[in-house]
């Protein structure tokens, strides 16, 4: 088997699921900074989310995994701190993922554009943070479902 | 080499300032007054303790001595912590807590903003991503010490209880010696004393919307940041959050 081309890999890792939110991949996330090989060493750059999610420890075992079965041996993974990662960096497929799994994505605005369950605008937040770092609890008062918005940084 | 010595205590200091703080507001879990707090709390206590991993990361990386961050926040015994005292207080009631968290809050702000321009580019680069979950933090901290000031008559009694007991040390947070003499040569840091003007006028403005009064007596407790000499609380804090490393060295799971 020949080096596989860095599109390749970009494709691979774009089905590594997000292990607090399965329905995007690590790519939609906007978290995989750059690929590149240097010889036959392939490097991955990563960076955070938020500086303490639990995942990340998690996101690199998955990259790794990912990788060496399909044949990658020789690989780096490395952590990139800057520029700090943003919300703006997460895909339009995995907005369009986020929402339709009932997560609220990011908004320019700063809260959610409307409820994911009902699509109503009647909506109000319960609290600044939520269940994982990357999240705020918001409730709809048309459908009267709670819901997670995925904050905007 | 004096330079990177002066780099390390500074990178302790801020390391410290966040595990302590961190660790404390970590207390909270599960015991906070309504669920949405209780998750804010350790979702604050998380960020927190993540970027203590950067700044401590950095020091054992500047000390060249081999200790990683694990090694700095659970090997080192209380005379060796850089944090300033204010963040080892204990966390009293709710609203202790959330005023000491609004007002390091407010002293992190500004100076994460100061130092991304920092002539360290692994000290800029930390501060640019500390500097946005702050942002976070003291939006959530600056409300809710106006909730509770300006709220019922009990809420306000216990706030303004919370900004007299802790506002004495507030003051060693622009407290400046050699190290930070060093750091400004160095172009790495800034001078903390110029950052107590932008500091008056932020939290004033808060505390004043809270109806609270800043307390006038300019006193204030120091030792924490130099390692001078900690308040008793640091001590029980560490035996509580070394226990593990301490009973079991170099235990992993």
């Amino acid at each position: 088997m020949g080096q596989p081309s860095v599109d390749t890999i970009w494709d691979w890792l774009d089905q590594v699921p997000d292990p607090e939110i399965p329905v995007i991949s690590l790519v939609d996330l906007g978290i995989i900074r750059d690929v590149r090989w240097e010889g036959d060493m392939l490097n991955v750059a990563v960076t955070p989310t938020y500086s303490g999610c639990p995942a990340t420890s998690i996101i690199n075992i998955d990259i790794e995994t990912a990788l060496r079965d399909r044949g990658i041996e020789k690989l780096t993974l490395t952590q990139q701190l800057s520029p700090p990662w943003t919300t703006d960096w997460l895909s339009e497929k995995g907005k369009a993922k986020l929402e339709e799994y009932g997560i609220a994505p990011p908004s320019p605005k700063g809260e959610p554009e409307r409820c994911p369950n009902c699509g109503g605008h009647n909506l109000e937040r319960t609290s600044q943070f939520g269940s994982t770092p990357c999240k705020a609890l918001w409730r709809c008062r048309d459908c009267l479902e709670p819901f997670d918005y995925f904050k905007c940084i | 080499m004096a330079d990177q010595k002066a780099l390390f205590e500074f990178l302790l200091r801020m390391g410290d300032n966040s595990l302590i703080l961190g660790h404390r507001v970590s207390e909270w879990c599960g015991l906070s007054p309504v669920l949405e707090e209780d998750i804010a709390l350790a979702n604050t206590a998380l960020d927190l303790i993540g970027q203590t991993q950067f700044w401590l990361g950095l020091a054992g990386e500047v000390e060249g001595k081999d200790r990683s961050a694990d090694d700095l926040a659970f090997l080192r015994d209380a005379w060796d912590f850089r944090n300033v005292l204010l963040v080892e207080l204990p966390n009293g009631d709710f609203g202790q807590t959330l005023m000491r968290q609004f007002l390091y809050d407010a002293w992190s702000s500004i100076m994460l903003g100061r130092l991304m321009t920092s002539s360290d580019a692994r000290v800029a680069e930390i501060a640019a991503k500390a500097s946005k979950e702050v942002a976070y933090h003291v939006e959530r901290s600056g409300d809710t010490v106006v909730g509770l000031g300006d709220g019922t008559e009990e809420s306000h009694k216990r706030m303004q209880a919370a900004l007299d007991y802790l506002w004495p040390y507030v003051g060693e947070m622009f407290d400046g010696d050699d190290v930070d003499a060093a750091m400004v040569k160095a172009g790495i840091a800034p001078d903390p004393a110029s950052l107590r003007e932008e500091y008056d006028a932020f939290v004033g403005k808060f505390l004043n919307q809270a109806t609270l009064t800043v307390p006038t007596d300019v006193f204030h407790h120091k030792g924490g940041r130099t390692g001078y000499m900690h308040t008793e609380h640091l001590g029980h804090l560490l035996t509580s959050m070394q226990w593990l490393q301490r009973a079991y060295p170099g235990a992993t799971w």
